[in-house]
């Protein structure tokens, strides 16, 4: 059988019966293993096809990408916190974008757009997504690697092509695309509109393509592994929550990152082959457009119908990272595992069904919008049950706070305070006054934005050691958690106050309304919070390479004494994960606190008489 | 540059000062045993939540007291009134959900902090629990979709027989008003008749465009409903009225409306803020270019006789501006060039 894998890691063919098909997988990988031609340093490290290798790689492509689009909202924060201040430096660095040492409102407008699109989809998206489920979906269902290695990499590859091309339109003539991370036409359809709608567009349009290609490489992988691949014993209710929620989050973008893929080349007709898919009686700059008969709004509705679940796209995975390191430190069963479930999967349907309440004051008819806000309230209700079942896990527990805990308990404050803000936006009445203001930049900043980057790096430092055979720094961690979550909250949690004054979003200044030039005090303090915040950020990466390389070596194959497989491999597993036969699963990964265990590993059958639960 | 130089090595210096302290703290917590170093740490963090719980509690209410003066807390108009008293409900619904929660959160962290000899409960469900949080939450959610629907309804629903219609055309980066003139009736548009003078291209072959006038301001009479009709130009616009609690975005190829009953003029405003330059402000709500943060415009709430007073003094459009002028030729040119493209089309149509 071995013969016909060309593969050096060796994947069994799939029989139908996912609980049998690995029987003999052990013997199979034995001869695989010792047939191993010799790895060299570019498939070893660049074009690997080892998952733990290409989830490292999406880790550490996030990781720049984070520091980048996090020092865009530095700069842009300096104007909003210190208009019209001249900050010398500012000119020295970006010469013509900031001409006298102030940024100029073109380069205010890039910097917020490709903030947006950075942090959405490359970090949260991409580096999320890419780095956890390539990690753990093959260590915790007891694959020796991906269903497809060889898609695997080329999913990291598209993403690396993506972020070339989107890094590439910084240095364009023009600037990069400047029209909102939501690229809204005529204004993105329209060369003529905007500096940045020249061809900083026509880059971004073509870097989300490519970007859409590796996601779904990578989802369709993601979604082949966990239905095919598990081990013997490993029945999907016996997976951990990590593996449900990054399945889950991998079926959501195969099915609505096409529609993005749609919406984007339409637009790419629009501006480049003059086709009319958006664009309708349009005079601007002086003379009138030929073309005809689009719908401006029709965009919207494609963006949304992905734009919405891809907001659940980058916070089930965080989700599932939260659950799982939220159990194994409180050293409980997470509580209420089938409902945790179930709520992931209310939700993955009904943000298929809710894109609409982006769009309440578009003109929408208001019948259909109502429908959408009874469906957008009805979210919620899965909502609420998660965080009750949070609360629930961390009650009577026995809370061991590594960093990866802190960040778990912090995650579910923001979510919490959010995910509330959410209804009041998804009443499309209150929404009218609330749409566009700084309302919905606190709402969606915390329930998504940081609450997601808490999951990941809750996440970060919880698989720290089975990524690198080596510890983070705590006190680091400490440090790197208490500023970020006071911070977080000192940073948006007035915005709620600006948008309730009505405050709009995507403003380069205040200055010429009074009813909204009193919060020039706040926006200092915001400022200043997000340098302090960007600043713990630094103190993150340092201590992540640093670790990397000297970082006090793990000694105990199962540091955090968890129950997930990928702890029963050896402390830096080789490619095919483990050195004998795949491990057996005999229980659900949540057994802590059992009997007086104080935790057991799946892969312990039960004792005689052992109250079995439902798994 | 030597500031920049010197700013960016001080940041520097500053970041691996702390790294060095915290890898030195480190170093010194491990001395004294891992398991040593994770109870202290337990310890800390877990009475860090619980202070963070105290004192952020206590920042958010006063931060909320503060702010309060600023925020806009009885709308000049209905509908807007009846969104205040419908986000207080909500607020309040919300409220007790994320006080609730969030002392249950950072009490839980603090209580139970991991301490030596107790065992953590085996609980790992409830189904009679799990029942109830999911029951209320919808119930509670199900109210407050009524309430928003039912007002939802009212707002976009057709507004009122008496109500005075304004055109409000956005373009970058400003706004242009349209008010019908004795006809009471918005004379036709063409995008195609658009130019630099026409900026929102009156048909001035329909007899209803010839009294039009265009305004540089928004009027509108107190306690008379006003219907916009919304346009946009070029790109997306949104026409926003903080005070109004309007909102509707301008979509070029696209008419939208909203209408609403203002109920303080400009004057009273005025005297009610203490502040004598008061005016009702729209801003663009909707990214449109580089100027979109300047995109104001100004509504004066007056009454019927100042209204009426300022309607006096609008000349129409066509007699003020075109009548007579080269604009006017111009017109006759697009006139024809639009004829000979619609026979155009027309003949097309036959051939197939
Ligand atoms: C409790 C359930 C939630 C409800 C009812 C809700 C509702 C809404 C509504 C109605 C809007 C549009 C507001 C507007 O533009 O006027 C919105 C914006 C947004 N929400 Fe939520 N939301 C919820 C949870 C979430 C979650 C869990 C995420 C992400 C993890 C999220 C991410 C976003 C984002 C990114 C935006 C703004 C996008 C933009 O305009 O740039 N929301 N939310
Ligand atoms: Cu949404
Ligand atoms: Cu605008």
């Amino acid at each position: 059988m071995s013969s016909e894998v060309s593969n050096p890691v060796v994947q069994p063919v799939f029989t139908g019966d996912s609980t049998h098909h690995q029987d003999s997988e052990g013997e199979i990988h034995e001869n695989g293993h010792h047939e191993h031609h010799k790895e060299y340093f570019f498939t070893k490290y660049v074009f690997s096809q080892d998952h733990k290798t290409i989830g490292k790689q999406f880790l550490i492509t996030g990781i720049f990408w984070a520091f980048v689009g996090g020092l865009l909202s530095v700069i842009f924060r300096f104007q909003l916190g210190f208009p019209n201040q001249a900050f010398p430096f500012l000119e020295t660095l970006f010469g013509k974008w900031a001409p006298g040492g102030i940024i100029s409102p073109e380069f205010y407008y890039m910097l917020v757009t490709m903030h947006g699109t950075i942090l959405v989809f490359f970090v949260l998206t991409a580096g999320l997504s890419g780095t956890f489920a390539n990690l753990l979906i093959p260590l915790q269902c007891g694959a020796r690697d991906m269903a497809s290695p060889f898609l695997n990499m080329l999913s990291y590859w598209f993403f690396f092509a993506a972020s070339c091309v989107m890094l590439t339109s910084f240095f364009l003539p023009e600037g990069a695309a400047d029209v909102g991370w939501t690229f809204y036409p005529p204004l993105s359809g329209v060369k003529e509109s905007a500096p940045g709608a020249g061809l900083g567009a026509d880059f971004w349009l073509i870097g989300m393509a490519l970007f859409i290609f590796s996601s779904l490489l990578g989802g369709l992988n993601y979604i082949t592994t966990v239905l095919n691949l598990r081990t013997k014993g490993m029945s999907m209710n016996r997976l951990p929550l990590t593996v449900w929620a990054l399945l889950i989050t991998a079926i959501l973008g195969l099915i609505s990152f096409p529609v993005l893929l749609g919406a984007a080349i339409l637009l790419l007709f629009d501006r480049n082959l003059g086709t009319s898919f958006y664009l309708d009686k349009i005079f601007i700059n002086g003379h009138p457009l030929d073309h005809a008969g689009g719908n401006a709004i029709l965009y919207q509705h494609l963006f949304w119908f992905l734009g919405h679940p891809e907001v659940y796209i980058i916070i089930l995975p965080a989700f599932g990272l939260v659950s799982e390191v939220l159990a194994n430190h409180a050293r409980k069963p997470i509580f209420g595992y089938r409902a945790m479930i179930l709520s992931m999967l209310a939700i993955a349907i009904l943000a298929f069904i809710v894109w609409a309440h982006h769009m309440f004051v578009t003109g929408l008819n208001p019948f259909v919008a109502s429908v959408f806000v009874l469906l957008t309230l009805l979210i919620a209700v899965p909502s609420a049950v998660k965080v009750f079942n949070w609360i629930a896990t961390i009650w009577q527990g026995n809370l061991r706070f590594t960093p990866a805990m802190l960040f778990c308990v912090g995650f579910v404050s923001l979510f919490i305070s959010g995910g509330l803000t959410g209804i009041f936006l998804g009443n499309s009445a209150l929404d009218i006054p609330l749409h566009d203001t700084y309302f919905v930049i606190a709402h969606f900043h915390i329930v998504m934005g940081v609450s997601a980057f808490f999951g990941m790096l809750a996440g970060v430092y919880q698989w720290f050691p089975k990524m690198f055979g080596r510890f983070m720094n705590n006190t680091l961690g400490y440090i790197h958690f208490w500023i970020t979550f006071v911070g977080a909250y000192m940073i948006f949690w007035p915005m709620h106050y600006m948008g309730l004054t009505g405050v709009p979003r995507r403003y380069y200044s205040f200055d010429a309304f009074q009813s909204f030039n009193m919060f020039g005090d706040l926006n200092k303090f915001i400022t200043i919070a997000a340098m302090l915040v960007f600043f713990a950020q630094l103190l993150f990466i340092l201590n992540f390479f640093y670790s990397m390389f000297k970082g006090r070596k793990v000694t105990d194959p199962n540091p955090w004494k968890s129950n997930s497989l990928e702890w029963t491999t050896k402390i830096n597993p080789g490619h095919g994960n483990w050195d004998g036969p795949l491990p057996t699963v005999y229980r659900w990964p949540y057994d802590y606190s059992k009997n007086g265990d104080e935790f057991i590993p799946q892969t312990v059958p039960y004792k005689p008489g052992e109250e079995k639960l439902h798994h | 540059m030597s500031t920049t130089l010197l700013v960016t090595i001080a940041f520097v210096l500053f970041v691996l000062v702390v790294f060095q302290l915290a890898r030195t703290t480190e170093y010194i917590s491990l001395l004294r045993g891992e398991e040593r170093a994770q109870e202290d740490a337990d310890k800390m963090n877990g009475l860090l939540f619980l202070l963070f719980l105290i004192i952020g509690g206590g920042a958010m209410v006063w931060s909320l007291f503060h702010y309060k003066q600023y925020m806009v807390l009885q709308a000049a108009t209905v509908h807007g009134q009846w969104l205040d008293s419908m986000f207080m409900v909500t607020l309040l619904f919300t409220g007790i959900v994320f006080v609730i929660t969030q002392i249950m959160l950072f009490y839980f962290a603090w209580k139970y902090k991991h301490t030596k000899g107790r065992k953590a409960l085996y609980y790992p469900e409830n189904n009679k629990l799990e029942m109830w949080w999911t029951v209320i939450p919808a119930i509670v959610l199900t109210t407050l979709v009524i309430i928003g629907i039912y007002r939802w309804f009212q707002i976009t629903g057709p507004e009122p027989k008496d109500s005075m219609v304004v055109e409000i055309t956005g373009q970058q980066f400003l706004w242009n008003y349209r008010y019908p003139g004795n006809d009471d009736k918005l004379g036709n548009y063409e995008f195609k008749y658009i130019t630099a003078v026409n900026k929102v291209g009156l048909d001035f072959n329909d007899p209803a465009a010839k009294d039009d006038y265009m305004a540089t301001e928004m009027h509108v009479v107190v306690n008379k409903p006003v219907l916009l009709r919304i346009r946009s130009k070029d790109v997306i616009h949104d026409v926003g009225i903080p005070y109004f609690r309007v909102k509707m975005d301008a979509v070029p190829g696209l008419v939208t409306r909203f209408w609403f009953i203002p109920t303080v003029t400009t004057e009273e405003m005025r005297k009610k803020t203490g502040n004598p330059d008061f005016n009702y402000e729209i801003a663009c709500d909707q990214l449109c270019g580089k100027g979109h943060y300047g995109m104001k415009g100004i509504v004066v709430v007056e009454t019927q006789a100042e209204f009426d007073a300022w309607k006096a003094k609008q000349p129409s459009f066509y007699e003020s501006s075109v009548k007579g002028t080269d604009e006017e030729k111009h017109f006759a040119e697009l006139t024809e060039q639009l004829k000979a493209e619609k026979e155009k089309e027309a003949s097309k149509g036959h051939h197939e």
